[in-house]
């Protein structure tokens, strides 16, 4: 599966481990409901960790752990969301979080620009064929209005 | 007024690009009608009954005469030669098709204008006092600081999807003309007790379907921080908003839930941790308040001895004089309203021809500057008192002079059954038989200040709930019925408007309203004004004569 980072269509490493599956070898991301159940079994494994959150979670509920985790994975669950939004900008402007941050789930490639713009640094897309319209809507605008992240 | 820089015209620029993409991403079938429409409602495209409808920004009602030419080119090439005003400073089209949008949105880009975020749950377009910057009862004119915040919401990369509509607005003056209390937020300039300006926040106001009155979040805030102020506010609300229902997803509710208490410390938490090195810097107010200077007013308008002379020749002219126009700040000068209520149009549209006329009479007489009003009518705001026969002459020829402003047939009315595909009830008809029933401008003067506010449906477009006499479409088995109130107002002193009684049937509405308006013609006291009435006697003898057949 290929997604976008930095700006750059690469192969996606990262695996998402459902809640009730066994833990894999390699980089995995699980919700943040499991990362709170089993830290310390996945801190004591091989291979960098993840953690998927949904609108309703918090930032600030684990921003503690932010160190430990190379990936923040931002869920969408449906596109109008705005949520994920002040979430991004958390991680970034409040807690400072320097790892990946990732767009997943229902979002729209028309709304890549804010994301890149809240801090959003990656985009794995609903549909493969949104790879080239997602990475040109990237550069939809050259000027802003206000200070964000980027 | 504000000129664009070279940025403000690259970002409407490439606004137009990317909705072009999605327009054509959209007809091609690659997006979803559910995913196009939240794309095509931020750049102002609504699906109405009969068309697309597009909404393009007013900002805070200010229009330049080239903006106005503008806008009758558009209504003669791609719409049906007209336009519609709205009740927040915007402008709609009713006739455009969805494929030519691009290219409208791209002739409005070369006059400086734009649609970005005028629908959607996003942050709106922000209103202001339309007498800004003239008239006499104001400390400091917030057109600046307008300017400012419609820079700021504008593309905001962590509001565009809010749980629901955003709008802001700012008053400088004593007097509320820009319905402050009825916002998401609400910004008064204020002075504080050390003698300086800053803003009084007020949050969760809003009309609709749950009308609410706004309340004060911060008696007081520092000009530099109004940027920051307003971040916390929006993050908070983009955060704990409710999303789980769209009827309980305004700010209103959220305030309401939290409590003023528990909603204000969130915002101040998150305020204190992103207030140090966001403020606005004084050269960038300073820098802003030059794009509002005043024109260059002649230093001897005031001595002219024509105005006086014309009103005592010419009756006509001295209603007009009395009802149409606004003291102004500087000696020699008044504020001209241009009545969009002429008693057979529809209120607040205006025909391409009109349109032209109204530019050239706006480089002619007030510096090229035309703005519209909550009221849906539009202002010159800085005429030469010697020049106000010439343009009223001019004005009645394009029968913009109706001199009615401020009266019972300045009413405001949304689009309704004719157009809108919410609407439970036709709106225009019915302005339209109140027009007609009321034909005597001498009795229409007698009444004095009554302001009825008309909306086809809950969703309130035209804020019946602050009309003095509201008038609400509603359905019943298919029928159009019409919800009466009384007492509203969105002014100083804000109020929601009283229910009256059952629904009436359309056939009926005019006669309510006229019983209504002879109840307060036969037990006013001198000189009470028709809602100091309603205050003083409450809706029973209203409601007595009303339905006194029943
Ligand atoms: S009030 Fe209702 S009918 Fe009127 S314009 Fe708004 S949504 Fe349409």
């Amino acid at each position: 599966m290929q997604i976008i980072k930095d700006k750059q269509i690469i192969d996606d490493s990262w695996n998402y481990i459902i809640d009730d599956a066994d833990l894999e070898p390699g980089d995995i991301s699980v919700s943040l409901a499991r990362w709170k159940k089993d830290k310390q079994q996945l801190l004591e494994r091989e291979g960098k960790l993840g953690v998927r959150m949904g609108p309703a979670d918090s930032v600030e509920d684990f921003a503690a752990d932010l160190k430990d985790l190379q990936l923040i994975e931002l869920d969408f669950p449906a596109f109008a969301d705005g949520r994920i939004f002040s979430h991004a900008w958390l991680l970034r402007g409040r807690y400072n979080y320097q790892g990946e941050i990732r767009a997943t789930g229902h979002y729209l490639p028309d709304q890549v620009f804010y994301l890149s713009r809240v801090g959003v640094n990656a985009f794995s897309p609903e549909k493969t064929e949104d790879l080239p319209v997602t990475l040109a809507n990237l550069d939809d605008f050259s000027v802003k209005y206000q200070t964000s992240i980027n | 007024m504000y000129q664009y820089n070279q940025n403000d015209q690259t970002l409407i620029e490439q606004r137009v690009a990317q909705f072009r993409r999605q327009t054509e991403r959209f007809l091609k079938g690659d997006i979803s009608a559910d995913q196009f429409r939240a794309l095509r409602l931020r750049n102002g495209v609504y699906i109405q009954t009969h068309a697309p409808m597009l909404r393009i920004a007013g900002p805070y009602g200010i229009l330049s005469s080239r903006q106005l030419r503008k806008l009758a080119h558009i209504a003669r090439k791609y719409d049906k030669g007209y336009c519609h005003f709205t009740t927040r400073q915007n402008i709609q089209f009713n006739w455009p098709k969805l494929e030519k949008i691009p290219d409208i949105l791209e002739e409005l880009a070369s006059v400086q204008m734009h649609a970005i975020q005028t629908s959607g749950n996003c942050m709106r377009n922000t209103t202001s006092d339309h007498l800004a910057g003239v008239c006499i009862d104001e400390l400091e004119d917030p057109r600046p600081y307008c300017e400012i915040i419609r820079q700021w919401t504008t593309l905001h990369p962590e509001f565009d999807y809010l749980p629901r509509k955003f709008k802001i607005a700012v008053s400088g003056a004593l007097h509320d003309r820009a319905a402050t209390q009825f916002h998401d937020i609400g910004l008064h300039l204020v002075k504080n007790d050390a003698g300086q300006i800053g803003f009084k926040v007020l949050a969760g106001g809003g009309l609709g379907r749950t009308p609410v009155i706004g309340q004060v979040i911060r008696p007081y805030l520092e000009k530099k921080h109004l940027l920051s102020y307003l971040e916390a506010v929006l993050r908070i609300y983009n955060l704990y908003g409710r999303r789980d229902n769209m009827y309980k997803a305004r700010i209103k509710i959220l305030l309401k839930e939290s409590g003023l208490e528990k909603f204000t410390q969130s915002v101040e938490k998150e305020w204190l941790l992103i207030k140090d090195g966001r403020e606005l810097s004084d050269e960038r107010i300073a820098a802003m308040q030059t794009q509002f200077a005043r024109p260059p007013y002649e230093s001897d308008a005031g001595q002219d001895n024509s105005f006086a002379l014309r009103q005592q020749e010419n009756k006509a002219f001295a209603t007009w004089v009395k009802h149409n126009t606004a003291d102004h700040r500087v000696s020699g000068y008044r504020a001209a309203f241009l009545s969009l209520k002429a008693p057979d149009s529809p209120p607040g549209d205006m025909t391409d021809t009109q349109l032209d006329a109204v530019a050239d009479l706006a480089d002619q007489y007030s510096f090229g500057e035309i703005r519209s009003t909550h009221r849906q009518n539009l202002i010159f705001a800085d005429v030469k008192q010697a020049d106000l026969f010439p343009l009223w002459r001019q004005l009645d020829a394009l029968k913009l002079a109706t001199p009615n402003i401020g009266t019972v047939t300045d009413m405001i009315c949304c689009p309704g059954l004719d157009f809108c595909s919410l609407a439970n009830a036709g709106s225009i008809g019915v302005a339209k038989e109140i027009n007609e029933a009321l034909d005597d401008m001498d009795y229409i003067h007698d009444i004095g200040d009554v302001k009825i506010n008309m909306s086809g449906c809950m969703n309130g477009c035209a804020h019946q709930s602050v009309g003095h006499i509201g008038i609400l479409g509603v359905d019943k088995k298919g029928a159009e019925w019409y919800q009466l109130t009384l007492g509203g107002s969105s002014e100083n002193e804000a109020a929601i408007g009283e229910r009256l009684g059952p629904a009436v049937a359309k056939d009926q509405v005019t006669k309510a309203v006229t019983t209504i308006l002879d109840v307060y013609v036969q037990q006013r006291l001198e000189d009470e004004s028709f809602l100091d009435m309603v205050k003083r006697v409450g809706i029973t003898p209203f409601k007595e004569q009303v339905y006194a057949d029943n």
